[in-house]
């Protein structure tokens, strides 16, 4: 009987705990599927509170931290009151370091966040900043790929920098057009190490092909 | 009894997905709805994000005792108990706003704030040297915001119906003496500091903080840059010279050294630039300076540097008095600065500035009076034969200040410190006939101040200060209240107030002398209305301004001027605008500034109160920047517009025995349109290994005759326009910057 009991309790606390842990995965699944929408839907904010309620809940988990950091710095992208960008990008850089220092060790896809940061802060005031966060941004972009070369996401965002970026500066559509192909390889190869770790950027890729159909 | 224990587990699963509904509205303390704040209950997942109207509503699994919680930046967090069982929640919140340095009112009357720093600032480094009029000279593109006068023929800041010796120069908290170029007649030289040495410059025209004094009218407050972002290497070429230098960053990012030196020649320029003055020695000018920055803590860091320059300039101006004959003054310079500063928290909250500077000048003046054919004529026992004269300038400075910050809740701060300023100016003029007359003049001024920010919301603070000084040269004690209030509205636009008392010292020109003298004395009140918006920027102010115990001067026996008592007095009372926009066209960025002066004065040896020569009722600028993607250039323009300033012809007045106004009128209208433009052919290269500026700038490309003011003859009979020595003058150079990159160094060190 008292085995019995013991058994229980184990098979009660297991499923509680894969309860749990299922909990996190299906919570964080239906939150990252929603990643592709949000420039069109305008719901970053939200989506960055709900991974940051999951990381908070969870305290542990570094990807509910990044995903909140990568929703914080879309957010910082896509506000219009250039006085507001600043605070926004603090928040991302915050959140990012959680994420780091969680995961304790470099990575490549948390790169790939602070190099947004560093381009959200440059937007507020591109003449006076670029010097300072121009370079910022590019070696962040260079040491993500040298950190995972199979990363397709620093192709993309040096491709949509490329993209953005005057003709007559070294940029425009045609020279961003080959960085889009390398993403797209990249992108199609990619194996994310789990389920949840970060896989985003296939919309955008596909997206900014699309412009040159 | 396992199934006993299964249905059990079952039913607990499912009675706790029985889900209960929170909502509510979120709202500020001004009951304003607040979009995007994020509401959760503690250490759970279940959660939302309130709407534009503030609403939120989410279903929770949740049961019995736990907190709701509400976070936004900003904002400071919400907690509030709550018990969840069947019946759905409503749950109205109320923020209360943090007092953060983003969001709070600033104090901002009188001040002009210049820096890379993330509040929204009026002006920027690089605006200082894109401003068209002002040739890279951080005093220069002052000139173009309100308060400030076109004065042309000497240097430094005329501020609000004050002299240049009113405004005082700091650098990284300790003031700078001969932040100038030595004068020389009829000129305005310029800065000696590249403005790419400074990461933030703040021009306060009145009302300024406790922790600066020694300025009637106005403090320019320069702090200098920090680790510079890379190693790299820099050369420019123009006609004027050439310079070169060198900043090393280390690797580790916590330390850097660097060095420039740069040569100057204007022969070339004035060959093709004819200059009014006749130059028998075409200024030549070599500078150079070093610098070490030192991180000695995540937030501290000490920074040195040093600059050493000489000059040697001659120049033939035509003699007032004679008319037939030249003066020709001869000025040979050496200029030495050191400056250490160190700053760094301690801990606690508390955080210390310090720094000492010395510097050290030499001017050997020769002046001689020469013919027609540049001969020296000694024309003994009469007036001219005081034009033949040498003067000799030995100045020592040392500057020392020590300021402790400790900083409260909600950014409520203490500073005290105290600063001590030590000269020893020395001079020895020589008279035409070989008789010396030297002089020191010896000053030690020491200073405590202390001061409090008191923010009582994000709405609403103060600054309160008060500085004591004493002077061992007039032995006197003066006490300085100062005292500044902001006040922010809705809309974010503000109101700021600022009252204080400022004390001065008599020039050094007016030195030494047998009188015993106080301090001068000026007191401001500042009224500010400050909106700024997204890339706009708008503020209009007003002040009146009372000067009390101005110095007055007397003839001494050899000619010169002499302080003799503090009954000079005096006001300036006025109104300025000042607008900048940097959205309605696109890539274009303009300001406009417009100032008002009315201001009389008795100093001096003005015979009575008159409107000093320095001063003009309207001064406008507007100045303009466009940047042209496709051709990678900017183009810059700046138009200035003064009213004519009075001059006059003070004299002694032998029959009267006193000083007499023999003749007095208005220049004509000050009118000036620069423009310069820069070519910026590696803008946006990504990894560029080097980055190379054109800059060409052609001031008063319009040709008006401009006059600044008038000499006249000793016997009163002539005048003499003093205008600008050349109609327009141009510069073309090129600076080429070689960035050594780090970041393959950086990616190697990472893997």
């Amino acid at each position: 009987m008292k085995k019995l009991v013991l058994t229980t309790t184990i098979i009660f606390l297991a499923s509680l705990s894969f309860a749990q842990s299922e909990k996190y995965e299906s919570a964080m699944k239906a939150n990252i599927s929603q990643l592709d929408s949000m420039m069109g839907k305008g719901n970053s904010l939200e989506l960055a509170n709900n991974f940051e309620r999951i990381a908070n809940a969870e305290k542990t988990q570094w990807l509910p931290y990044y995903y909140a950091a990568y929703c914080t710095v879309v957010q910082a992208y896509t506000e219009q009151d250039n006085s507001k960008k600043d605070d926004i990008a603090d928040k991302a850089q915050q959140l990012i370091n959680k994420a780091d220092s969680l995961l304790g060790k470099e990575s490549s896809e948390t790169d790939v966040i602070k190099s947004m940061i560093a381009t959200a802060h440059m937007m507020v005031d591109p003449q006076s900043r670029y010097m300072t966060y121009g370079p910022q941004s590019n070696e962040l972009i260079e040491k993500s790929e040298s950190l995972d070369s199979t990363n397709p996401r620093p192709v993309l965002l040096k491709a949509e920098n490329t993209f953005y970026t005057p003709e007559q500066f070294g940029g425009g559509k045609d020279a961003a057009k080959p960085l889009f192909d390398k993403a797209k390889e990249l992108a199609d190869n990619f194996k994310p190490e789990t389920d949840l770790s970060p896989n985003w950027g296939n919309s955008a890729i596909n997206y900014f092909l699309s412009q040159y159909k | 009894m396992f199934r006993v224990l299964l249905l059990g587990s079952i039913l607990i699963s499912l009675t706790s997905n029985a889900q209960v509904k929170i909502s509510g509205k979120v709202t500020d303390n001004h009951n304003k709805p607040l979009r995007g704040i994020s509401i959760s209950i503690k250490d759970s997942y279940d959660g939302a994000t309130s709407d534009s109207t503030g609403g939120y509503s989410f279903v929770t699994t949740e049961k019995g005792a736990h907190i709701l919680q509400a976070t936004a930046t900003g904002y400071k967090s919400f907690q509030e108990n709550i018990n969840i069982n069947q019946a759905a929640l409503k749950i109205n919140i109320t923020l209360r706003e943090e007092i953060t340095e983003l969001k709070a009112v600033v104090i901002s009357a009188g001040t002009f704030e210049a820096s890379d720093q993330k509040r929204a600032s009026a002006l920027t480094p690089l605006d200082i040297v894109t401003t068209a009029s002002a040739n890279a000279d951080i005093t220069s593109a002052l000139k173009t915001l309100p308060g400030t006068q076109q004065v042309g023929e000497s240097e430094g800041l005329f501020v609000r119906g004050g002299t240049a010796e009113e405004s005082k120069i700091f650098i990284d908290g300790t003031l700078i003496n001969k932040f100038f170029y030595s004068s020389e007649p009829e000129l305005a030289t310029r800065g000696r500091f590249n403005p790419f040495l400074f990461k933030g410059t703040i021009f306060s025209s009145g009302g300024y903080s406790a922790l600066y004094g020694q300025a009637l009218s106005s403090v320019l407050l320069l702090e200098s840059i920090d680790l510079p972002e890379r190693t790299s290497a820099d050369f420019g070429i123009s006609y004027l010279g050439v310079n070169g230098g060198l900043q090393k960053l280390s690797k580790n990012k916590k330390s850097s050294w660097g060095f420039t030196y740069s040569y100057t020649n204007l022969a070339v320029a004035f060959g093709i630039i004819k200059q009014k003055q006749g130059y028998f020695k075409v200024p030549v000018l070599n500078e150079g300076d070093a610098n070490f920055r030192i991180k000695t803590s995540p937030t501290g860091i000490l920074k040195y540097f040093g600059s050493f320059s000489t000059s040697n300039v001659g120049l033939r101006n035509q003699d007032v008095d004679s008319l037939t004959m030249k003066d020709a003054f001869g000025l040979k310079n050496l200029y030495m600065y050191h400056n250490l500063s160190w700053r760094e928290s301690v801990g606690k909250g508390w955080k210390l500035n310090t720094g000492i500077s010395y510097s050290n000048n030499r001017d050997d003046i020769n002046n001689e009076l020469q013919n027609a054919d540049n001969e020296k004529q000694i024309l003994n026992d009469s007036l001219y034969a005081y034009k033949n004269f040498r003067l000799a300038n030995r100045d020592n400075y040392f500057n020392g200040k020590i300021v402790f910050e400790k900083k409260l809740l909600n950014l409520n701060a203490i500073r005290f410190g105290s600063e001590y300023n030590y000269s020893n100016e020395k001079t020895t003029y020589t008279q035409y006939n070989g008789i010396e007359y030297p002089q020191t003049v010896k000053e030690n001024l020491w200073a405590v101040f202390a001061e409090t920010d008191v923010y009582l919301t994000n709405d609403i603070a103060a600054k309160i200060g008060a500085r004591a000084e004493h002077s061992q040269l007039l032995n006197k004690w003066n006490l300085a209240p100062r005292i500044s209030l902001a006040y922010k509205f809705q809309d974010n636009s503000q109101l700021s107030l600022a009252y204080g008392i400022f004390y001065e010292n008599p020039d050094r020109k007016y030195l030494p002398t047998i009188n015993k003298l106080d301090f001068s004395q000026a007191t401001h009140y500042i009224l500010q209305y400050q909106k700024i918006s997204n890339q706009r920027t708008f503020r209009a102010e007003a002040f009146y301004k009372k000067y009390k115990d101005l110095y007055k001067t007397s003839l001494t026996g050899y000619g010169e001027l002499m302080a003799v008592n503090n009954n000079g007095f005096g006001d300036a009372k006025g109104i300025e605008f000042f607008w900048r926009d940097k959205k309605t066209i696109k890539n274009v960025d303009y300001w406009v500034s417009y100032s008002y002066l009315d201001t009389k004065r008795d100093f001096l040896n003005y015979p009575f109160e008159i409107v000093p020569p320095f001063a003009t009722k309207h001064t406008a600028s507007l100045v303009m920047k466009k940047f042209a993607t496709k051709l990678k250039t900017q183009f810059n323009a700046s138009y200035t517009f003064a009213t004519g300033r009075p001059y006059y012809n003070i004299n002694y007045d032998y029959t009267s025995n006193s000083y007499k106004i023999f003749d007095q009128g208005h220049t004509k209208d000050y009118n000036d349109l620069s423009l310069s433009v820069n070519y910026l052919p590696d803008i946006g290269k990504t990894n560029a290994k080097k980055f190379t500026v054109f800059v060409l700038s052609v001031s008063n490309v319009l040709g008006f005759n401009n006059v600044y003011t008038y000499n006249y003859s000793f016997n009163n009979q002539h005048k003499l326009a003093v205008t600008p020595p050349s109609k327009r003058f141009i510069y073309l150079g090129c600076f080429i910057s070689f960035g050594i990159d780090r970041s393959q160094d950086e990616i190697n060190n990472h893997l």
